[in-house]
């Protein structure tokens, strides 16, 4: 496996200015002669499936969804960055990237991340034009806030709606295309394999969910626009239809699979409230910048809140963090959170939360006003646990909530499967071993508005006449795909796809989540295998392959989870360093922070899939900070 | 607690469907709507019979797939809430629940709870945007917008496009879900280019599709998780009108 990121020579703020120039471009007329295919119409997808329609290449894009305009993406709620510098407090294109790369604790690519923060400018100005009704000052310009502990104000948003006005942006943008004959949309249509043939990607093999006809369909080139992959811990802040399935399926082709584990943990869900509960919900990190974070001092303190006082209540993160207080990062708050709970601290029916306190804001600026900043995100919690935030305090708890590994690819972000390009959540990003709030809707938009349309040219322009025969292995592919579907089917046994995906999930919860040991990830990779032959040996799966099936096509999803939850723990056990959201306990400062090892890790892990017995192949791509010097973080 | 569901099975559009009951236990009060149809799956696979099929994915009330009448209602007895947002702290032990999927023509039933409604997507592709090229947006701050404007026109965006408008309808008219969006990009001025053509299209697309007239009943808005106000109705009423005095035909001025 090759791992060439083909990095453009020059200056960084000049490398994406001059690739365009140098890219060799497809003329106008010949674009009609291309077939693209995007599989999935998220933020980054829908973006990427109107643009290169517009641009005149025929496009064609599937999702499962029963529309384009429900994805994942539509639930974001805080905002988007961009270095618009428009409250002209200091931000700039050079802060939002060094911020990112920092944030990421050095572990993506310089010059990936610089472009990411240029196109930023450009997004904002693409959503507006589309009529994304941003929020506004009286002046009739656009408001900003600031977010995730950054220290410019560059979030830009639309209520706590951000996610779902851009998403609809794009789906417009995208039905626009359709009306054009440009794009011809399948929905409701599942890819379950890439197609490779003489070393490139030719093509795809679906199922469609509605009749069950496993389908070929082939191309020049392959975008994949899949999302993440936190379901594979069961219980996450993701729709539930986030799966791993097309990347996974991808990787077995031989798309080189980067730092799988790292996965970012959002430290204000609620908690879960019982056995059977399907999936966790956020709330908006910026709640901590009012809220108060506690738990009893006492261990397996039953009192209600209100009748514990002061002196009883340990405010841990103004206590270890003086400066930072309750606005530490994700995973440092996350983890501390886990700790009270792991040590007996944990409050509320299940003793799995930690207080997070309005009281005293309350106190301070009134209820009046607590309720115009928060009002909505109260409403929401109140609906959810039936506790009203204004007497009781809310109950929070970290859960899954990104994942910033992915397909690798290079800077025009193709994968190590030449034709095979892979966009947004769905690549190994921009955010290295941590992701900044609201900059996951900024990569997915830059790569497939500016990023993807561009790029796929210089391979297209490049493709030899006279495309080979791929008939046979499109055969060959559909044949495995229907044999698996087969054989998921033909179990039998007793047990229901979800008990295994819950199984699964708290295992990689247990052992590859928050904090990860060798012994733990030993363990995992130990019980993984068993509990995959268990799975394919009691699973039962009623109904036919013929109709639309949703335990069928939950039971696919579940199995390349049972194989790629392998994948992670063997990267987690790999990278024996503490970094970013990965952390390892035998790496810790004597602080009790993520301690890094620049000296060896320093890079990108690779993973190559072998098949069989065969344990993954790690390849490496050494990373440079040339502008943003190596440092440790710190929050005391 | 203990309830009764009576859910509606159908296998397919040729299948006339029936109602079929199902006990349900052991179901707490912190539970979601859509929790307690996963256990009820779980179970029912764990009997050997084929699980409810339903619509979901967010469970946060914000992508509108969930979507079905409970006890006649669409997405049950709360107002502002999707089913999926639904708890079961809104019922009692010993109820009795009807679940069905929306019942409108232009909507035809997929399986059991499941409908398609694709007829949305096709009443957006036929207008339900800006036309603005991608990479040729001038910079965000050339033109400014009123607040007011801004705010109104969020108000009609914050559509999920559910689907509950059309169930509540009498006449299964999607004048509301058409509304909202003619409304949103009326408001703002990169919209207001097209506004015209726009509702034309849009509504001549609406009828194709089967859905009904609206007559002012407002059922609509009282079901809509949204709360998206029948004002919107109103003003794509004046916009159509002042359309249809210009009498361009809606394709003419497209080209
Ligand atoms: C609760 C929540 C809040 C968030 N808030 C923010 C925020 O405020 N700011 C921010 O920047 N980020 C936020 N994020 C992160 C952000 O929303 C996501 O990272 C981003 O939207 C992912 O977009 P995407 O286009 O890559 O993928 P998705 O939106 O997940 O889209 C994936 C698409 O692929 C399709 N698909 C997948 N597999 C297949 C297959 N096998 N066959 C066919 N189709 C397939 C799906 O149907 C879907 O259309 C939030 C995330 C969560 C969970
Ligand atoms: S599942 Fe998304 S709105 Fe209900």
């Amino acid at each position: 496996m090759e791992l060439n990121a083909r990095i453009p020579a020059g200056p960084i703020e000049q490398k994406w200015d001059r690739h365009r120039f140098e890219m060799k471009l497809v003329n106008p007329a010949n674009k009609r002669k291309f077939d693209v295919i995007v599989v999935g119409t998220g933020l980054a997808g829908a973006a990427a499936a109107a643009t290169m329609g517009e641009l005149g290449y025929r496009v064609r894009a599937f999702t499962f969804h029963d529309s384009p305009r429900r994805a994942h993406s539509i639930a974001a709620q805080g905002g988007i960055n961009a270095a618009k510098n428009y409250q002209g407090d200091g931000d700039s294109v050079f802060r939002l990237f060094h911020d990112t790369v920092k944030g990421g604790d050095f572990r993506s690519r310089e010059a990936n991340v610089y472009r990411l923060a240029q196109l930023s400018l450009n997004i904002i100005d693409q959503a507006v034009a589309q009529g994304v009704p941003f929020a506004r000052e009286y002046g009739g310009l656009l408001a900003n806030r600031s977010f995730g502990g950054a220290q410019v104000s560059r979030t830009f948003y639309a209520r706590g709606q951000t996610g779902q006005q851009l998403l609809l942006g794009a789906y417009q943008a995208l039905q626009r295309q359709i009306h054009a004959g440009a794009v011809e949309m399948h929905t409701r249509q599942e890819m379950l394999d890439v197609v490779v043939a003489d070393g490139r990607a030719r093509g795809i093999v679906t199922r469609d969910l509605l009749t069950g006809k496993v389908e070929s369909h082939s191309a020049d080139a392959v975008v994949l626009a899949t999302g993440g992959y936190s379901n594979v811990f069961f219980l996450s802040t993701n729709a539930k239809l986030c799966n791993v399935t097309a990347t996974w399926r991808a990787h077995k082709r031989g798309a080189g699979f980067a730092n799988p584990c790292f996965t970012q943990i959002h430290p204000t869900c609620i908690p879960q409230s019982g056995e059977y509960q399907s999936k966790l919900t956020l709330m908006s990190e910026s709640l901590r910048n009012d809220g108060r974070i506690w738990v009893p001092k006492a261990k397996g303190d039953k009192r209600p809140a209100h009748q514990i006082p002061d002196d009883e209540r340990d405010y841990y993160l103004e206590r270890l963090y003086p400066s930072f207080g309750n606005l530490t990062p994700r995973d440092i708050a996350s983890r501390r959170a886990k700790e009270m709970v792991d040590a007996g601290h944990g409050i509320g029916p299940m003793e799995n939360g930690v207080y997070l306190d309005f009281r005293d804001a309350i106190r301070r600026m009134g209820k009046e006003a607590v309720s115009e900043r928060y009002g909505n995100l109260f409403a929401m919690y109140e609906k959810i646990t039936g506790d009203d935030p204004y007497e009781v305090p809310m109950r929070i708890y970290p859960a899954p909530h990104y994942t910033m590994g992915g397909l690798w690819v290079d800077y025009n972000l193709m994968s190590t499967v030449p034709g095979l390009f892979v966009i947004g959540e769905a690549n190994f990003s921009d955010h290295g071993a941590n992701r900044l709030g609201a900059s996951a809707l900024m990569q997915g938009l830059a790569d497939g508005y500016f990023v993807i349309p561009l790029t796929i040219g210089d391979y297209l322009s490049q493709l030899p006449d006279g495309n080979g025969d791929a008939a046979a292995a499109f055969k060959d592919v559909e044949k495995e795909v229907r044999d698996r579907t087969d054989r998921l089917l033909s179990a039998r046994g007793s047990r229901t796809v979800d008990s295994f995906h819950m199984e699964l999930g708290r295992l990689m919860w247990d052992l590859c989540g928050m904090e990860r040991t060798e012994e733990g990830l030993k363990d995992a990779l130990e019980r993984i295998p068993k509990l995959r032959e268990e799975f394919w040996r009691e699973v039962r799966v009623p109904g036919s392959g013929e109709s639309f099936n949703q335990s069928l096509e939950k039971a696919g999803r579940v199995a390349d989870f049972l194989e790629f939850a392998e994948l992670m723990c063997h990267d987690a056990l790999q990278r024996d360093e503490s970094c970013g959201a990965h952390y390892r306990r035998e790496h810790t400062t004597e602080e009790g922070e993520a301690k890094r090892n620049d000296e060896e890790f320093t890079h990108v892990s690779v993973w190559e899939h072998r098949g069989g017995d065969e344990a993954p192949r790690e390849h490496r791509e050494e990373l440079d900070f040339e502008h943003v010097p190596l440092s440790q973080r710190s929050y005391k | 607690m203990r309830l009764t569901l009576h859910v509606w099975r159908q296998s397919d559009a040729r299948d006339p469907g029936r109602f079929e009951t199902y006990e349900a236990n052991d179901i707490s009060e912190s539970m979601s709507f859509l929790d307690m149809l996963d256990l009820v799956n779980e179970r029912l696979t764990e009997d050997g019979k084929e699980p409810i099929a339903f619509d979901h994915d967010c469970r946060e009330g914000i992508c509108g797939s969930c979507g079905m009448m409970i006890n006649g209602v669409p997405h049950g007895p709360k107002t502002m809430t999707t089913a999926c947002q639904l708890h079961m702290r809104s019922f009692s032990d010993g109820d009795e629940i009807w679940i069905e999927p929306w019942r409108a023509q232009a909507f035809p039933v997929i399986r059991d709870l499941v409908v398609s409604r694709d007829p949305f997507d096709r009443i957006i592709e036929s207008g339900g945007y800006v036309s603005v090229r991608t990479g040729s947006a001038p910079d965000a701050h050339t033109i400014p917008v009123e607040k007011q404007a801004a705010d109104e026109a969020m108000d009609a965006a914050v559509c999920i496009g559910c689907g509950a408008c059309v169930a509540a309808c009498p006449n299964a008219s999607a004048m509301l879900f058409t509304a909202a969006k003619v409304a949103h990009l009326a408001l703002m001025p990169q919209g207001a280019p097209e506004r015209y053509d726009r509702v034309l299209s849009m509504v001549e697309t609406h009828d194709e599709e089967g859905f009904g007239n609206c007559t002012n009943h407002g059922a609509c808005e009282v079901a809509c998780p949204k709360g998206i106000s029948v004002d919107y109705i109103a003003q794509l009423n004046r916009d159509l009108f002042r359309a249809t005095l210009s009498s361009r035909p809606a394709n003419e001025a497209k080209e």
